[in-house]
């Protein structure tokens, strides 16, 4: 097995990397439009390997966007027209950041709610708990007994 | 009694939420292109390399557009059921070649037969984009006013065609019969 391993991974890997046209990633000349790029893609996900940024992917269709994402911003556009751009063609999945829409309230709100509840659920235990514990006065025998305790403490010398 | 119910109710709920979360495919995502106009494109033809193909070609019909790649494992799966569903006459298929050499792509087609009334040309996967494909191979259907009306992401199996693709194509021709 050990020994088969590594053709194993070659007959995985050997025909997608092999084969599939990519062209060369060229950084832009612009510093501006490169720092830009990667404050941008941070915010933005590869959506063929899911748990990935744009800007950490290296997948072919993350470089692809992010040579889309140059040509456009050398265009003039804004950062929003090109999240736009993006979130028209594959939906706001590959926004990191979900927004806050209709659809996202319970992940945006829910954490709170539950918070809200825990501590509901606590100071009612806690009243609760005082109201289960009443004061009992002492009962004439008990009154006896620590009348005796307290005499039989040595007295307080004075000076 | 009602306050033991609470925390079984809440169980059910977590059993509810991840039998459904857990059976997902997460790879599988909502196109927003549903019931958009299907973005335009004019790409040479593979076999053709001189004339080119435009979606505007096609309008009045019910088509198919599959994402394909020869470097694209599972496009290997779905081929013979492709080649299967185009002799059927149901609906056209045409192909998005994304991202591959030509050579390599009319290599394939001839090793496995040729589904495709027409395949375009996507060599910079820059189309692709704009049908915001993330994985071939993926496939399209697209109405006769050249609406999208079906992504389907991953190899088309019997079931899909049966269930989702088929359905939709013979509604979309019955629709369109009636105008």
């Amino acid at each position: 097995m050990t020994r088969l391993l590594p053709i194993l991974l070659i007959c995985l890997f050997a025909p997608v990397v092999v084969a599939q046209v990519q062209e060369e990633e060229l950084p832009s000349d612009d510093p501006v439009i490169e720092q830009r790029l990667a404050n941008l893609s941070k915010e933005l996900r590869c959506l063929q390997c899911q748990n990935q940024t744009l800007a950490d992917s290296p997948a072919g269709l993350a470089a692809d966007l992010r040579r889309e994402i140059r040509v456009q911003m050398k265009a003039g556009k804004s950062d929003q027209e090109i999240i736009a751009f993006l979130t028209q063609r594959y939906g706001d999945f590959i926004l990191y950041r979900p927004r806050v829409t209709f659809t996202t309230y319970l992940l945006w709100f829910g954490p709170f709610v539950l918070l809200l509840g825990g501590l509901y659920v606590l100071f009612h235990y806690i009243r609760q708990r005082r109201d289960l514990i009443p004061e009992k006065p002492l009962s004439a025998d008990e009154h006896r007994r620590a009348e005796q305790l307290l005499a039989s403490l040595p007295e307080k010398e004075t000076t | 009694m009602f306050r033991y119910l609470i925390p079984l109710a809440l169980f059910l709920a977590l059993v509810i939420f991840l039998a459904v979360g857990l059976t997902r495919d997460p790879k599988e995502l909502q196109s927003a292109l549903i019931n958009k106009p299907a973005p335009a494109f004019s790409l040479p033809q593979l076999k053709a390399p001189g004339k080119t193909i435009s979606n505007e070609d096609l309008r009045g019909k019910v088509w198919l557009l599959n994402v394909w790649a020869s470097w694209c494992i599972a496009c290997r799966d779905e081929h013979p059921w492709l080649i299967k569903y185009a002799q059927s006459g149901v609906v056209p298929i045409y192909g998005l070649n994304y991202k591959d050499r030509s050579e390599d792509a009319i290599a394939w087609l001839g090793e496995l037969g040729d589904p495709y009334t027409v395949s375009a040309v996507d060599l910079d996967g820059r189309v692709g984009i704009d049908y915001g494909v993330y994985g071939a191979p993926e496939t399209y259907v697209i109405d006769q006013a050249g609406m999208i009306r079906l992504k389907h992401v991953g190899p088309i199996t019997p079931d899909v065609w049966s269930q989702k693709i088929l359905p939709l194509v013979q509604e979309l021709n019955r629709q369109g019969t009636l105008k």
